[in-house]
């Protein structure tokens, strides 16, 4: 869709520079001259504001390694010390804390919309797995960022997602040896995860930029799944009207982000944490973080202990296949009217996941997340590809401007048509 | 000898076609024969490669594995005549808590009359212990490594907080997701009411 670049240089310098390394041209066609579909809806923004954050976590990161100090008789002090006595200190952290989550809401949010809209559909099938590894980046990153405060939750957190890899069979226990550097997670352990806390966000940043030229070579998809047909009929450039709209929702996203920080920033932690980590006592009730809650409960319905392990990275790895997954040649679920209804018992599926995750493993708790995930793998191994053959679609909008015009009603679609009409000659 | 043309087929892939057609033309046999020794030379020197990248990797995977320090951790000894009947005492080994129980009569007859076929991980009571009344055990559980709590769960062992496994008192996993029972580690009795650990 991006085609040759139609860049010209108005300076000297300008062109000199832009001949030996045309950088102005590619940014100028991937994020001024870039077509988007003119009926992407507010759901199309979280892509920008996911790279605000990451900005926000790498930036507010490397301050809060001036003032930490990676050692298990320091780290739980250093934190407090950020808190207390380094200028801005509680609101370096606060914002590093929340952004976390902040960009776990922004991510889940893109994920559904993908979903919803089927964005992993071909040819987009790269740039959606290219997306999974993003989350699973972000997820690893998330993890041994916790781990660094060295609270209760720390410690047992990492005790417990560390033990995971002892469910192997055979080198089970000789990989777990080897992630903590020890018997058991001790000082190795926090410094290695401080070191790959400080790599994996880099490691993000580049496959995001995979992500987007995947993007720029197929295309932005849109809430009617029908593809660009006509370039001047159906999109508008990227500048200034995805750049206004996409800064209008991360002001939104940042207020929403605000409060958080200035009014509720322990809300999305736990107590726990509050207490410097003691390998002697494990706390009561631990949990992980709320954006890992539906795949712990997952982890937990299972009464397996290799069997919780291998659903709980399936249910991740599941979606790296939703491609060839999802059979029906209709993308959008505006389209697909049963397929809506699974989509949103998905979701609900998920949010009970979550819920789920947070109760103690016993009694109907229990019973419940093994419903659910049971779900939660039937909608992707089973529903989706028995529904693309049984299901009818309504019929699609010729094109994204016919579906445009359609819904604004027949007389006032033609007045539009009308006065859009000099603008594309 | 193919040199000239394998070479060039290795080093222009863009226009393989085209270089394949002179290579054949000059010396056919050598694309249809046994491989040449250019071929030998060319696989000997990929695989000294792979073995050199390995063997640099070895030291970068090897650092993360638990270090001289961690290795020459002593072994712990306990005085076990303060801690009395029923009770447990939790001490560092290792870096993980161990748990030692002075059982009761009651604890200690439950633990034994409790048949095998009942036990995930069928072990006999009498296995695990130096001394009946003495129960030494690694506070760990073997589901995902918490620390289970005592005197609690469905027969009266521990349970663990976290997934909800119950094990005896013997240690034994009995329900939950924890796959084996508590593990006994090296101990020896050095006096009547003192063990070393380790």
């Amino acid at each position: 869709m991006s085609g040759p670049s139609t860049y010209v240089p108005k300076s000297a310098i300008g062109r000199w520079f832009e001949s030996r390394l045309p950088i102005m041209g590619l940014m100028h066609s991937s994020f001024v001259v870039y077509p988007t579909p003119k009926n992407l809806n507010y759901f199309w923004t979280f892509g920008g504001i996911l790279s605000l954050m990451l900005g926000v976590q790498i930036i507010t990161g490397i301050v809060l390694v001036m003032h930490y100090t990676p050692h298990v008789d320091y780290a739980f002090q250093s934190v407090e010390h950020i808190m207390r006595d380094v200028n801005w200190g509680w609101f370096l952290r606060y914002t590093h804390a929340n952004g976390a989550s902040m960009f776990f809401i922004a991510v889940y949010i893109h994920m559904l919309r993908g979903l919803y809209y089927g964005s992993y559909k071909a040819p987009r099938e790269v740039l959606w797995i290219l997306g999974v590894v993003i989350f699973l980046l972000m997820m690893a990153t998330a993890f041994m960022g916790y781990v660094l405060p060295w609270g209760q939750m720390s410690f047992w957190g990492a005790t417990v997602i560390t033990n995971l890899f002892s469910a192997i069979p055979m080198v089970g226990e000789s990989i777990t040896t080897w992630l903590w550097g020890g018997y058991a997670v001790d000082n190795p352990t926090l410094n290695r995860f401080f070191s790959l806390h400080y790599l994996l966000p880099f490691m993000i940043a580049a496959v995001v930029g995979l992500h987007v030229w995947a993007l720029h070579v197929s295309g932005q998809n849109n809430p009617t799944g029908v593809e660009v047909k006509d370039v001047k009929r159906d999109t508008v450039p990227f500048t200034p009207y995805a750049t206004i709209k996409d800064g209008f929702a991360m002001v939104v996203f940042l207020a929403f982000f605000s409060w958080f920080i200035f009014y509720v920033p322990n809300y999305l932690g736990h107590p726990d944490n509050y207490i410097d980590a003691n390998p002697m006592v494990t706390p009561a009730h631990i949990v992980p973080e709320w954006y890992f809650l539906p795949f712990y409960a997952i982890l937990r319905a299972i009464p397996d202990k290799l069997g919780g392990v291998l659903a709980m990275f399936g249910s991740i790895a599941v979606l790296a296949f939703l491609p060839w997954l999802d059979t029906s040649r209709v993308k959008s679920a505006s389209f697909r009217p049963v397929y809506r209804v699974f989509f949103w018992v998905f979701v609900i599926c998920g949010i009970g996941l979550g819920y789920l995750g947070a109760m103690p493993a016993e009694g109907g708790y229990v019973i419940a997340s093994r419903i659910f995930t049971v779900y939660y793998f039937a909608f992707f191994l089973i529903i989706m590809p028995l529904l693309g053959l049984f299901e009818t679609p309504k019929p699609l909008p010729a094109s994204i401007a016919d579906s445009v015009l359609a819904r604004g009603g027949s007389a006032s679609a033609a007045a539009a048509g009308a006065a859009h009409a000099p603008e594309n000659k | 000898m193919p040199s000239a043309g394998f070479f060039r087929q290795m080093a222009m892939p863009a226009r393989r076609g085209k270089v394949t057609w002179i290579w054949g033309l000059i010396v056919a046999e050598a694309t249809t024969v046994e491989p040449t020794r250019r071929d030998f030379l060319y696989i000997a020197t990929g695989a000294v490669a792979a073995v050199g990248a390995g063997s640099v990797a070895w030291p970068l995977i090897h650092q993360m594995n638990p270090d001289a320090s961690t290795l020459a951790l002593a072994s712990t000894e306990v005085d076990l005549a303060a801690l009395p009947e029923g009770g447990i005492m939790t001490v560092k080994w290792r870096g993980k808590p161990v748990f030692v129980r002075h059982r009761t009569k009651k604890e200690i007859d439950e633990a034994q009359a409790t048949p095998l076929a009942q036990l995930p991980d069928p072990q006999k009571d009498a296995d695990r212990v130096k001394k009946p009344e003495w129960l030494v055990v690694l506070g760990v559980c073997t589901h995902l490594g918490c620390v289970p709590l005592g005197h609690s769960g469905d027969y009266d062992g521990w349970f663990c907080p976290c997934h909800g496994s119950h094990y005896d008192t013997s240690g034994r996993i009995r329900k939950g997701p924890a796959p084996r029972n508590l593990e006994v580690p090296q101990y020896q009795f050095v006096a009547d009411t003192k063990v070393r650990i380790g």
